[in-house]
Protein backbone atom coordinates (compact mmCIF):
# COMPACT_ATOMS: atom_id res chain seq x y z
CA UNK A 1 0.00 0.00 0.00
CA UNK A 2 2.97 2.32 0.89
CA UNK A 3 4.28 1.48 -2.02
CA UNK A 4 1.70 2.30 -4.35
CA UNK A 5 1.08 5.97 -2.45
CA UNK A 6 4.71 6.15 -3.08
CA UNK A 7 4.39 4.99 -6.77
CA UNK A 8 1.27 7.28 -7.59
CA UNK A 9 3.17 10.84 -5.92
CA UNK A 10 6.79 9.91 -7.72
CA UNK A 11 5.21 9.97 -10.76
CA UNK A 12 2.61 13.17 -10.74
CA UNK A 13 5.56 15.05 -9.69
CA UNK A 14 8.17 13.67 -12.31
CA UNK A 15 5.48 13.97 -14.83
CA UNK A 16 4.52 17.49 -13.62
CA UNK A 17 8.03 19.16 -13.83
CA UNK A 18 8.80 17.26 -16.91
CA UNK A 19 5.91 19.13 -18.33
CA UNK A 20 7.13 22.19 -16.27
CA UNK A 21 10.39 21.60 -18.24
CA UNK A 22 8.97 21.92 -21.28
CA UNK A 23 6.43 24.64 -20.87
CA UNK A 24 8.84 27.01 -18.96
CA UNK A 25 10.04 29.75 -20.83
CA UNK A 26 13.30 30.76 -18.67
CA UNK A 27 16.13 28.09 -19.02
CA UNK A 28 16.99 28.40 -15.14
CA UNK A 29 13.37 27.21 -14.24
CA UNK A 30 13.41 24.45 -16.75
CA UNK A 31 16.97 23.37 -15.79
CA UNK A 32 15.59 23.21 -11.90
CA UNK A 33 12.13 21.35 -13.07
CA UNK A 34 14.72 18.28 -15.04
CA UNK A 35 16.34 18.56 -11.06
CA UNK A 36 13.45 17.41 -9.72
CA UNK A 37 12.30 15.27 -12.27
CA UNK A 38 15.38 13.41 -12.00
CA UNK A 39 14.98 13.29 -7.87
CA UNK A 40 11.34 11.80 -8.65
CA UNK A 41 12.81 9.54 -10.65
CA UNK A 42 15.63 8.30 -8.66
CA UNK A 43 12.83 7.63 -6.16
CA UNK A 44 10.47 5.36 -8.45
CA UNK A 45 13.97 3.50 -8.86
CA UNK A 46 14.22 2.97 -4.83
CA UNK A 47 10.17 1.53 -5.18
CA UNK A 48 11.93 -1.17 -7.67
CA UNK A 49 14.21 -1.95 -5.15
CA UNK A 50 17.53 -0.65 -7.26
CA UNK A 51 18.78 0.77 -4.70
CA UNK A 52 22.20 1.66 -5.99
CA UNK A 53 20.92 2.61 -9.26
CA UNK A 54 18.87 5.23 -7.42
CA UNK A 55 22.04 6.56 -5.59
CA UNK A 56 23.52 6.78 -8.91
CA UNK A 57 20.58 8.44 -10.82
CA UNK A 58 21.03 10.89 -7.64
CA UNK A 59 24.55 11.36 -7.78
CA UNK A 60 25.47 11.46 -11.56
CA UNK A 61 22.54 12.97 -12.99
CA UNK A 62 21.04 15.47 -10.30
CA UNK A 63 24.51 16.17 -9.13
CA UNK A 64 27.10 16.70 -11.37
CA UNK A 65 25.53 16.31 -15.16
CA UNK A 66 22.53 19.33 -13.59
CA UNK A 67 25.26 21.06 -12.26
CA UNK A 68 26.87 21.07 -15.34
CA UNK A 69 23.91 22.69 -17.27
CA UNK A 70 23.16 24.82 -14.32
CA UNK A 71 26.29 26.59 -14.96
CA UNK A 72 26.23 26.49 -19.18
CA UNK A 73 22.92 28.39 -18.54
CA UNK A 74 24.04 30.60 -16.24
CA UNK A 75 27.49 31.11 -17.96
CA UNK A 76 25.77 31.72 -21.51
CA UNK A 77 23.04 34.00 -19.41
CA UNK A 78 20.21 33.84 -22.15
CA UNK A 79 17.41 35.38 -22.40
CA UNK A 80 13.74 34.07 -22.32
CA UNK A 81 12.59 32.45 -25.32
CA UNK A 82 9.55 33.97 -27.17
CA UNK A 83 5.96 33.32 -26.30
CA UNK A 84 4.51 31.12 -28.69
CA UNK A 85 1.63 32.46 -31.25
CA UNK A 86 -0.70 29.13 -31.78
CA UNK A 87 -2.34 30.50 -34.71
CA UNK A 88 1.02 31.33 -36.97
CA UNK A 89 2.97 28.53 -35.56
CA UNK A 90 0.73 26.07 -36.17
CA UNK A 91 4.09 23.59 -36.48
CA UNK A 92 4.72 23.35 -32.59
CA UNK A 93 1.18 22.57 -32.33
CA UNK A 94 0.93 19.81 -34.86
CA UNK A 95 3.74 18.06 -32.76
CA UNK A 96 1.90 18.01 -29.58
CA UNK A 97 -0.97 16.70 -31.55
CA UNK A 98 1.22 13.96 -32.86
CA UNK A 99 2.84 13.46 -29.59
CA UNK A 100 -0.16 12.63 -28.10
CA UNK A 101 -1.63 10.60 -30.45
CA UNK A 102 1.43 8.71 -30.75
CA UNK A 103 1.39 8.14 -26.94
CA UNK A 104 -1.78 7.22 -26.72
CA UNK A 105 -0.85 4.45 -29.27
CA UNK A 106 2.47 3.28 -26.90
CA UNK A 107 -0.32 3.41 -24.31
CA UNK A 108 -2.91 1.22 -26.15
CA UNK A 109 0.30 -1.22 -27.39
CA UNK A 110 1.59 -1.71 -24.16
CA UNK A 111 -2.20 -2.43 -22.67
CA UNK A 112 -2.74 -4.94 -25.18
CA UNK A 113 0.61 -7.15 -24.24
CA UNK A 114 -0.16 -6.57 -20.73
CA UNK A 115 -1.62 -10.55 -20.75
CA UNK A 116 0.96 -12.24 -22.37
CA UNK A 117 3.91 -11.13 -20.14
CA UNK A 118 5.56 -13.76 -18.52
CA UNK A 119 4.72 -14.15 -14.45
CA UNK A 120 8.04 -13.09 -12.16
CA UNK A 121 9.85 -15.98 -10.66
CA UNK A 122 11.47 -15.08 -7.71
CA UNK A 123 12.24 -11.98 -5.41
CA UNK A 124 14.48 -9.37 -6.73
CA UNK A 125 18.29 -9.35 -5.63
CA UNK A 126 20.06 -7.86 -8.35
CA UNK A 127 19.30 -4.39 -7.59
CA UNK A 128 22.12 -4.38 -4.36
CA UNK A 129 25.42 -3.04 -4.57
CA UNK A 130 26.84 -6.26 -3.91
CA UNK A 131 25.05 -7.74 -7.05
CA UNK A 132 25.64 -5.08 -9.24
CA UNK A 133 29.40 -4.93 -8.31
CA UNK A 134 29.89 -8.91 -8.46
CA UNK A 135 28.23 -8.70 -12.56
CA UNK A 136 30.55 -5.28 -13.22
CA UNK A 137 33.51 -7.57 -12.26
CA UNK A 138 33.06 -10.66 -14.08
CA UNK A 139 30.12 -10.57 -16.89
CA UNK A 140 30.53 -6.97 -18.26
CA UNK A 141 34.08 -6.41 -17.27
CA UNK A 142 34.85 -5.35 -20.70
CA UNK A 143 31.96 -2.52 -21.11
CA UNK A 144 32.94 -1.67 -17.80
CA UNK A 145 37.04 -0.60 -19.12
CA UNK A 146 35.38 0.44 -21.96
CA UNK A 147 33.74 2.87 -20.49
CA UNK A 148 36.74 4.47 -19.23
CA UNK A 149 37.90 4.66 -22.54
CA UNK A 150 34.63 6.58 -23.84
CA UNK A 151 35.23 9.17 -20.80
CA UNK A 152 39.00 9.80 -21.74
CA UNK A 153 37.32 10.68 -25.24
CA UNK A 154 34.77 12.64 -24.27
CA UNK A 155 37.27 14.32 -21.70
CA UNK A 156 40.18 15.17 -24.79
CA UNK A 157 36.70 15.96 -26.76
CA UNK A 158 35.36 18.59 -24.89
CA UNK A 159 38.24 20.76 -24.36
CA UNK A 160 38.96 21.09 -28.06
CA UNK A 161 35.91 21.48 -28.94
CA UNK A 162 34.98 24.65 -26.12
CA UNK A 163 38.81 25.75 -26.48
CA UNK A 164 39.30 29.33 -27.67
CA UNK A 165 40.96 29.13 -31.18
CA UNK A 166 43.82 31.28 -31.85
CA UNK A 167 43.18 33.62 -34.95
CA UNK B 1 -3.33 -5.12 -8.45
CA UNK B 2 -1.11 -8.03 -9.71
CA UNK B 3 2.46 -7.64 -10.68
CA UNK B 4 1.84 -7.60 -14.74
CA UNK B 5 -0.71 -4.28 -13.57
CA UNK B 6 2.37 -2.88 -11.69
CA UNK B 7 4.76 -2.91 -14.73
CA UNK B 8 2.39 -1.56 -17.19
CA UNK B 9 2.04 1.04 -14.68
CA UNK B 10 5.75 1.90 -14.72
CA UNK B 11 6.06 1.63 -18.31
CA UNK B 12 3.09 4.24 -18.82
CA UNK B 13 4.56 6.39 -16.89
CA UNK B 14 8.21 5.63 -18.72
CA UNK B 15 6.23 6.17 -22.02
CA UNK B 16 4.53 9.32 -21.14
CA UNK B 17 8.13 10.97 -19.98
CA UNK B 18 9.48 9.81 -23.24
CA UNK B 19 6.51 11.50 -25.19
CA UNK B 20 7.18 14.46 -23.42
CA UNK B 21 10.75 14.66 -24.00
CA UNK B 22 9.74 14.06 -27.84
CA UNK B 23 8.11 17.06 -27.73
CA UNK B 24 10.23 18.79 -26.00
CA UNK B 25 12.49 18.19 -28.45
CA UNK B 26 10.28 19.46 -31.45
CA UNK B 27 8.84 22.50 -29.67
CA UNK B 28 11.51 24.14 -28.14
CA UNK B 29 14.14 26.52 -29.48
CA UNK B 30 16.82 26.82 -26.97
CA UNK B 31 19.69 24.62 -28.16
CA UNK B 32 20.09 23.78 -24.51
CA UNK B 33 16.83 22.38 -23.50
CA UNK B 34 16.59 20.72 -26.62
CA UNK B 35 19.60 18.52 -25.08
CA UNK B 36 18.08 18.76 -21.61
CA UNK B 37 14.51 17.15 -23.55
CA UNK B 38 17.16 14.16 -24.74
CA UNK B 39 18.33 13.31 -21.41
CA UNK B 40 14.88 13.41 -20.24
CA UNK B 41 13.99 10.49 -22.82
CA UNK B 42 17.35 9.14 -21.49
CA UNK B 43 16.26 8.96 -18.06
CA UNK B 44 12.59 7.17 -19.46
CA UNK B 45 13.75 4.24 -21.09
CA UNK B 46 16.21 4.05 -17.72
CA UNK B 47 12.98 3.72 -15.98
CA UNK B 48 11.19 1.43 -18.64
CA UNK B 49 14.53 -0.94 -17.95
CA UNK B 50 14.63 -1.07 -14.58
CA UNK B 51 10.90 -2.00 -14.59
CA UNK B 52 11.20 -4.81 -17.02
CA UNK B 53 14.64 -5.98 -14.94
CA UNK B 54 12.50 -6.29 -12.14
CA UNK B 55 9.38 -7.93 -12.68
CA UNK B 56 11.63 -10.57 -15.08
CA UNK B 57 13.71 -11.07 -12.21
CA UNK B 58 16.74 -9.85 -14.62
CA UNK B 59 20.06 -8.22 -13.87
CA UNK B 60 20.64 -7.49 -17.47
CA UNK B 61 18.66 -4.12 -17.73
CA UNK B 62 20.05 -2.56 -14.60
CA UNK B 63 23.21 -3.48 -16.22
CA UNK B 64 22.02 -1.44 -19.13
CA UNK B 65 20.72 1.64 -17.30
CA UNK B 66 24.52 1.75 -15.46
CA UNK B 67 25.95 1.63 -18.69
CA UNK B 68 23.26 4.37 -20.25
CA UNK B 69 24.36 6.56 -17.06
CA UNK B 70 28.02 6.79 -18.08
CA UNK B 71 27.58 7.31 -21.89
CA UNK B 72 25.28 9.85 -21.27
CA UNK B 73 27.39 11.64 -18.81
CA UNK B 74 30.30 11.67 -21.62
CA UNK B 75 27.05 13.16 -23.63
CA UNK B 76 26.50 15.48 -22.15
CA UNK B 77 30.34 17.13 -21.40
CA UNK B 78 30.30 16.95 -25.06
CA UNK B 79 27.12 18.20 -26.36
CA UNK B 80 27.53 21.42 -23.51
CA UNK B 81 30.97 22.07 -25.13
CA UNK B 82 28.99 21.96 -28.59
CA UNK B 83 26.57 24.70 -26.77
CA UNK B 84 28.99 26.34 -25.95
CA UNK B 85 30.85 26.52 -28.85
CA UNK B 86 28.50 27.83 -30.73
CA UNK B 87 27.45 30.46 -28.69
CA UNK B 88 30.64 31.64 -29.28
CA UNK B 89 30.61 31.93 -32.94
CA UNK B 90 26.38 33.47 -32.82
CA UNK B 91 26.25 34.69 -29.67
CA UNK B 92 23.19 32.83 -29.14
CA UNK B 93 21.66 29.27 -29.24
CA UNK B 94 18.15 29.27 -31.36
CA UNK B 95 18.28 25.74 -33.04
CA UNK B 96 16.82 27.47 -36.19
CA UNK B 97 19.08 29.69 -36.88
CA UNK B 98 22.24 27.13 -36.93
CA UNK B 99 22.27 26.18 -40.36
CA UNK B 100 25.77 25.72 -41.68
CA UNK B 101 25.25 22.17 -43.12
CA UNK B 102 22.74 22.95 -44.84
CA UNK B 103 23.55 22.94 -49.07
Amino acid sequence: MLEQILFFGLSALGLGSGFGMILNRNPMYSVLFLILNFFCIGGLFLTLHAEFLAVIQIIVYAGAIMVLFLFVVMLLNLSKEQKWDYKSDWKRLAAFVLGGAFLAQMLYMLSAVKDFQPKPPAPFVHGKVEAIGASLMTTYVFPFEMISVILLAAIMGAILIAKKHKE
Amino acid sequence: MTETDQLFLYQAVSATMFMLGVIGVLTRRNAIIVFMCVELMLNAVNLSLVGFSKFWNDPTGIMLVFFVMCVAAAEAVVGLSIVIAIFRNRQDVDINDVNIFKG
